[in-house]
């Protein structure tokens, strides 16, 4: 099985950003810090059999997020998020 | 550890182990198990292609001059064949592995440094940074051939580090240079949270193990 084959689309990442964030991360909106794409998170490529999980522009394939959770720690790297846009959660 | 060994031939009584694991029980660093036969892959992105016409590799840095090597260059420097147990962080080792390629020493060997570190760097933007004296009197190669045959994509190729001595995810597939430096600069899995060294002996896994 190839590479690109095992290759998840972003909502494989949402368990696991769900342990940091208090919104559904899926639905945020990300600018790629790369090309500049905007699209939500969950639309994003996910990279999950590494040691750590890589989220990648759909577009560019540029790191947006990683994540790595090791013994009481998990760790975040944003720095290739420009900017997130957070929808309100539903008001009903 | 750098050979296999085929004198271990003892069974633990109670050993319910994998189908080989009773040859080589001492041969597991703490909390790994024998992979046998398989080879797992596993990435953080997608398979770079980079035909030889277009690789090459660099020594950059600290260095009294860089060197730039074309791949027919590389081609053209000292080989060597090296049989080797590998340990990935996520657990699973893998005994007697072969490769060929050229030595760490003998590619640090055409700069002229003091550096006590290096960034191994990658298509793709992986890197990963390992202290010189790890890699130094035979510790480590740029292989570029895997049991007999060119290494393929999925597994670095056309060349990736190999330095069995470490956890294997500093064995960077997809290797294109090494920049020295007199200061340790972690590299992809070091910034987030992975050992700084990753002796598997020392079940160095994870910041601050």
């Amino acid at each position: 099985m190839t590479v690109e084959s095992r290759r998840l689309d972003g909502n494989a990442a949402a368990g696991r950003l769900a342990d940091v964030f208090a919104f559904d991360a899926t639905v945020a909106r990300t600018r790629c810090g790369g090309c500049g794409t905007t699209a939500p998170l969950g639309a994003h490529h996910v990279y999950a059999d590494a040691p750590g999980m890589v989220v990648r522009c759909l577009v560019c394939e540029a790191v947006v997020l990683r994540i790595v959770r090791t013994p009481g720690h998990t760790w975040l790297d944003m720095s290739g998020t420009a900017a997130l846009d957070i929808p309100d959660g539903d008001p009903s | 550890m750098s050979s296999r060994d085929g004198g271990m031939t003892f069974l633990s009584r109670g050993f319910v182990g994998r189908r080989d694991a009773r040859r080589d029980a001492g041969r597991l660093p703490p909390g790994q198990y024998d992979v046998g036969d398989g080879f797992p892959v596993l990435s953080a992105g997608p398979t770079p292609r980079t035909a030889p016409e277009d690789w090459d590799f660099t020594v950059t840095g600290e260095v009294d001059g860089p060197v730039r090597l074309t791949w027919q260059e590389f081609q053209e420097l000292p080989r060597e064949d090296v049989t080797v147990d590998i340990h990935c962080v996520t657990k699973w080792s893998k005994f007697g592995t072969t490769w060929s390629g050229v030595a760490l020493d003998t590619l640090l060997g055409l700069v002229d440094t003091s550096a006590e570190h290096l960034l191994a760097y990658c298509d793709g933007g992986y890197t990963t940074n390992l202290a010189l004296e790890d890699v130094a009197d035979g510790r480590a190669w740029v292989v570029d051939r895997f049991d007999g045959r060119p290494l393929e994509p999925e597994h670095g190729g056309p060349a990736r580090l190999l330095v069995p001595e470490l956890y294997f995810w500093k064995s960077a597939k997809w290797v294109r240079g090494l920049y020295l430096s007199g200061t340790e600069e972690p590299g992809f899995w070091e910034t987030l949270g992975y050992h700084l060294r990753g002796d598997p002996w020392l079940e160095q896994r994870y910041a601050g193990d």
